[in-house]
């Protein structure tokens, strides 16, 4: 016989084993639908591999990719330490990349445009965020209906402004205009899309890390999330933690838009976030909620959105495989967790 | 003025906003029987996306519209299986599993959408539900054209309503969903099976959301497209809150939903030209937002939802 037992505490090898083995299985189970759209299973992911990871180039364009997941990855871990359910990272980052491209748009220094860009940006995010924080805190509203729902409102108001004021009409497509050569964000590696957004979200990682484990704010932030009574009644304010947390998660949710806008497209158009706000919510299951965890994660979902590409060019396996192994992948993940709460005993010798 | 109300407030109106409803009613049901049990399920979108994809493609390659709602029923249970299992039987996060689940079926549906129809220029249709006029009611004045000359699912939607809330409310099984989600503990010590009770609950409302999913493609645009359920899921969950997870006031919510929703396509279409049509699409979300904001103070969710019950805990 065998039982489950409630596990006090965990071997700190937990946290690297687990992720792995959720990919693993994720791959395992996915490889299922690769066999029904007719691929030989061990090319497809091979050639994912190769076109992620394979050579130089390859890997710039998954470091590209992973930079705004590790954004909303990190937004999404520092909500969820405090329990403030932010499923909005998608339209933070909306928010945050239409701010930075109407400051971005306007003629002045390049590394000023930047520094500005960013700042603009992640005050958008942060106040987009401020409002289910605020709805929760002073309505009851529940955190994430709402944040979904601002989703949906932040979607329509860059399309409208896409297609409307921002409507480019040399060409007529639903397209903003470009920001100023002089704010693109400079390129690192000749020849690819490096850019400096990208060394500036594996600087963040361990910067909010640093955040929720070493200092005041982090450790309340940590109290409220596992603890609200506890919290209260050590005189942290919990109200107020709460919605500092909504607009550091919503500050790195827009920041992630911001390095779109100026390292990646230059300018904003209706499809510039291919879902990277609820992947997000997938790096930071995948990282335990832990800030440093969210840079591998953005990294593997990073690896198979591009390889997936590839993929699809080379086997014709629908594309759509790498939305499939997300939502495998933060299941799986789930699942894993459980073997933190509880352990396999044997109970009884079998007679 | 005058004549854009009346180009909004027209004889069709009443239908639109019946029509516009019917898939939020089978939603909000849905969702409404998981929460009384207990169990959140934020994966109501992705069943939504792939119930109305799955009968869609039932329906096109079997061209039996029947056989494509039955199609998206059973997805739409299975998927609310799949959440039950994660959430009920192993006791994981529902925020996060519905997140997992959405996620997963959406993905789905896009992944074998374009295996079966690969990606054509003129996206494949089917030959919808037609309205069929119920004899004499049909014939009333005003309501008979807009409610009773409507998609037999119409009809379903509006027999679901006092259905839903006879079984919630007066049968032994109404009163067990009820008591798993306020207090599983007393239920369980009753002789209630709270992890059965759940999943029965969790698998009703999938497949109600499925009976949405089928709606959309079926009746209502007659094709499948990657933003054909656009945050209705989301919607429906906001309106069982605001129909305080009552049968008849969250079908209550779902028609004053369609009725702003009625109202804004109306506005799109009239003189309101220089308003940009994005900010009609965003209304009826604002809209769910503020209701929210002023419903969600006295409103009293069931107990037990978002809890887990493990039996051995205590």
């Amino acid at each position: 016989m065998f039982r489950l037992e409630a596990r006090t505490s965990t071997p700190a090898w937990f946290n690297l084993v687990l992720p792995f083995l959720a990919i693993v299985v994720t791959l395992i189970l996915c490889s299922g639908l690769i066999a029904v759209a007719g691929a030989g299973v061990i090319e497809a992911y091979g050639v994912m591999l190769s076109a992620s990871l394979g050579d130089s180039y390859a890997i710039t364009e998954t470091l590209v990719r992973a930079a705004p997941m590790i954004f909303t990855g990190l937004a999404v871990a520092i909500a969820f330490r405090a329990k403030f359910w932010n499923i909005g990272a998608e339209g933070q980052l909306l928010a945050g990349a239409v701010a930075s491209c109407a400051v971005g748009a306007i003629p002045m220094p390049g590394y000023l445009a930047m520094l500005l860009m960013a700042l603009v940006g992640a005050a958008a995010g942060a106040i987009v965020a401020l409002v289910p924080a605020t709805l929760r805190v002073k309505f009851k509203v529940d955190d994430v209906v709402s944040s979904l729902l601002l989703n949906s409102v932040i979607y329509y108001a860059l399309m409208a402004l896409i297609e409307g004021p921002w409507k480019d009409t040399f060409s007529g497509y639903p397209i903003s205009p470009p920001i100023e050569d002089s704010a693109n964000f400079p390129v690192l590696i000749e020849g690819t899309r490096l850019h400096i957004g990208v060394i500036v979200a594996l600087i963040a990682a361990p910067l909010c890390w640093f955040l929720i484990a070493r200092t005041t704010l982090g450790f309340q932030i940590r109290v409220t999330g596992e603890n609200p009574e506890a919290a209260r009644y050590g005189g942290i304010n919990v109200q107020r933690v709460l919605l500092s947390t909504a607009l550091l998660s919503g500050a790195l949710a827009g920041l992630a838009g911001v390095g779109e806008v100026g390292g990646v497209h230059f300018q904003v158009m209706s499809d510039i976030s291919p879902g990277y706000g609820y992947s997000g919510i997938v790096v930071a299951m995948l990282a335990r909620l832990n800030p440093l965890g969210a840079v591998p994660a953005a990294l593997f979902l990073a690896a198979v959105m591009t390889g997936a590409e590839a993929m699809s060019r080379a086997t014709g396996v629908p594309a759509f495989l790498s939305d499939v192994i997300q939502g495998t992948a933060l299941l799986a993940m789930l699942v894993a967790l459980l073997f933190t709460a509880y352990r396999i005993r044997r109970v009884g010798a079998p007679s | 003025m005058s004549a854009v109300f009346e180009q909004i407030f027209q004889v069709g109106f009443l239908a639109a906003i019946i029509r516009i409803a019917t898939p939020l009613a089978f939603a909000t049901l849905g969702e409404m029987f998981s929460e009384r049990a207990g169990v959140l399920n934020l994966g109501i979108e992705g069943i939504m996306l792939l119930s109305a994809m799955a009968g869609f493609t039932a329906a096109n390659l079997s061209g039996s519209l029947w056989l494509g709602v039955l199609a998206a029923v059973l997805v739409g249970a299975l998927m609310g299986a799949l959440h039950a299992l994660f959430t009920v039987a192993l006791g994981l996060s529902q925020h996060v599993c519905g997140i997992g689940v959405t996620l997963f079926s959406s993905g789905l549906a896009y992944f074998l959408y374009r295996l079966i129809f690969g990606q054509q220029s003129v996206p494949p249709s089917i030959d919808g539900f037609k309205p069929v006029p119920i004899p004499l009611l049909s014939d009333i004045p005003i309501l008979g054209p807009a409610v009773f000359n409507q998609f037999t699912l119409v009809y379903l939607a509006i027999l679901a309503i006092p259905l839903a809330a006879f079984v919630l409310y007066r049968t032994p099984w109404g009163l067990s969903v009820r008591m798993v989600g306020e207090n599983p503990r007393a239920a369980d010590s009753a002789g209630v099976s709270v992890i059965a009770t759940r999943f029965q609950a969790v698998i009703l409302g999938g497949a109600l959301m499925g009976l949405a999913g089928a709606f959309l493609t079926m009746a209502q645009f007659n094709a499948f497209t990657f933003g054909v359920v656009s945050g209705r899921g989301w919607v429906a969950i906001a309106l069982v809150v605001f129909g305080r997870w009552d049968p008849w006031r969250s079908a209550g919510a779902a028609l004053l939903f369609a009725f702003v929703d009625a109202l804004q396509l109306r506005m799109q279409a009239s003189g309101l030209g220089h308003i940009p049509y994005e900010a009609f699409l965003m209304l009826p979300f604002i809209f769910t937002i503020a209701a929210m904001a002023f419903m969600s103070r006295n409103a009293v969710a069931p107990s037990a939802l978002l809890k887990p019950f493990r039996r051995e805990e205590r």
